[in-house]
């Protein structure tokens, strides 16, 4: 049984990993191989570039070699895929080498797309990705008043980000003494603050308590660099001085370029978490079309399904488990306060209070994370 | 050639449902129709409220069942 793993972020290495120890015994006896293709030979904790953005995290805390997170027993290889040829049951590689597989789980991920949106790349400070997050925190750090816009790209991966980001400026602003001199304007593309309901409830007051402006059914359109004048779709429009954005996401571009699902998206099904029309395909995290949150915690939970899934088809011939939509986010409301939002296809998040204690478990988290990526946690 | 596509937003509270219909409204083409299907009971002010303000056309909104079926048309 030759098991492929394409994609080496959250979902993926956990995947691997989990699977590896489920099925050390068939490895050890050469009935199963694992292997896995990667874009990179390094592993980002992707949730640290919020820290990075603010001077709390420095950007070499994001990294660990990617072969150090896995199992021994896993052939890793850093050797993208170029080719998906589901009919030959194949891929074939930017090396030019064919792997072929009996079970393939796709974990690419998504990219930001902020070129999708006229003078958002020139025009804003982002922090989804190292180099973006250096520079917009050394734009904050030299900002001295004036508007500041947040936008949001539709769709986005973490959808918590946007309310974080904007307490972090609240709060960054505040300890350098000049919050008075700056006003803060929160854009969002639904009818409400945030697109769970309960989420939109609990920051609505906390953002007119501490002075935070905001438009709703704001998609935006494109940025006037030159002007610096941020357009909606609807028909309105901001006069910035720093503009803070949540770029679009699309998936990989080798799922379009294979006609794998539109957008990137794999059509997926929401409880087995195989490709419609591929039954040995899996896909997770990111990648899928589901109407599930893009979060690490998302691909997390999807991975152990998988993993449990595969080998217990291996063991006794079916699978075992169905995913039930389970999302679990931490939301950091500030510098010093945060909450969580667990929920799934069938139960809202009730959000608790945000405090002290809920801060530190994540601020804890981010370093245990390479515990949860090794499948240990 | 315009294309109907169906969106499954079913049981589903982030991304949530409008969301989840901008997102393709921001793939299709002008003039494809697309069917949002719905168990959010919020979904049915929500939808036509930002459909009227972007400019694109409400072509139906029904429920059947616990779900609704929203018909969008994009026209720019």
């Amino acid at each position: 049984m030759r098991i492929l793993v394409v994609g080496g972020g959250c979902g993926g290495t956990i995947l691997a990993n989990n699977l590896a120890r489920r099925l050390a015994g068939e490895i050890r006896d050469r009935k199963v191989r694992i292997t896995m293709l990667s874009a990179s030979d390094q592993h980002m904790y992707q949730p640290g570039l919020l820290y990075v953005a603010f001077g709390q995290m420095m950007p070499d805390e994001l990294y660990r070699d990617q072969a150090s997170l896995l199992e021994p027993s896993i052939d890793f290889h850093v050797d993208p895929v170029e080719e998906f040829q589901l009919e030959q049951n194949r891929v074939k590689t930017k090396a030019g080498k064919i792997h072929e597989y009996d079970v393939m789980v796709i974990a690419t991920g998504s990219r930001i797309v902020p070129e999708e949106v006229p003078g958002l790349r020139e025009g804003s400070e982002t922090f989804y990705s190292e180099a973006s997050a250096v520079k917009m925190f050394k734009s904050l750090r030299e900002f001295e008043g004036g508007n500041v816009g947040i936008v949001v790209g539709v769709p986005h991966k973490c959808p918590i980000a946007p309310v974080e980001v904007t307490f972090s400026l609240h709060d960054y602003f505040k300890s350098r003494g000049i919050r008075d001199k700056v006003r803060i304007k929160y854009h969002y593309p639904i009818g409400r603050i945030h697109t769970i309901e309960n989420v939109a409830k609990w920051a609505k007051p906390e953002f007119d308590r501490i002075g935070i402006e905001y438009e709703t059914l704001f998609n935006v359109r494109e940025v006037d660099v030159e002007n610096k004048i941020v357009k909606s779709e609807e028909g309105t429009e901001f006069a910035y001085d720093l503009l803070i954005s949540i770029p679009p996401h699309r998936g990989m571009e080798v799922i379009e370029k294979d006609k794998l699902g539109d957008g990137g998206w794999i059509p997926t099904d929401r409880h087995r978490l195989t490709m419609e029309g591929h039954d040995n395909v899996y896909v997770l995290g990111d990648t899928t079309n589901l109407p599930v949150s893009k979060t690490g915690s998302a691909a997390h939970f999807e991975a152990e399904v998988v993993a449990e899934n595969i080998a217990s088809i291996i063991k006794i011939g079916a699978p075992v488990r169905e995913y039930d939509g389970k999302v679990y986010c931490f939301i950091e409301a500030g510098h010093d306060r945060a909450t969580y939002a667990m929920f799934n296809y069938q139960n809202p998040p009730d959000l608790k209070a945000p405090n002290k204690s809920m801060h530190w478990f994540k601020m804890s988290y981010n370093k245990m994370y390479w515990t949860s990526v090794r499948g240990l946690l | 050639m315009s294309e109907c596509k169906t969106i499954d937003a079913r049981d589903t509270f982030c991304p949530g449902p409008l969301m989840e219909l901008i997102t393709y409204m921001k793939q299709a083409s002008v003039g494809d129709t697309l069917e949002l299907l719905s168990t959010d009971q919020g979904t049915a002010s929500d939808v036509p409220e930002w459909v009227n303000k972007v400019g694109h056309e409400m072509v139906s909104s029904e429920k059947i069942g616990e779900v609704w079926h929203l018909k969008v048309r994009k026209t720019k």
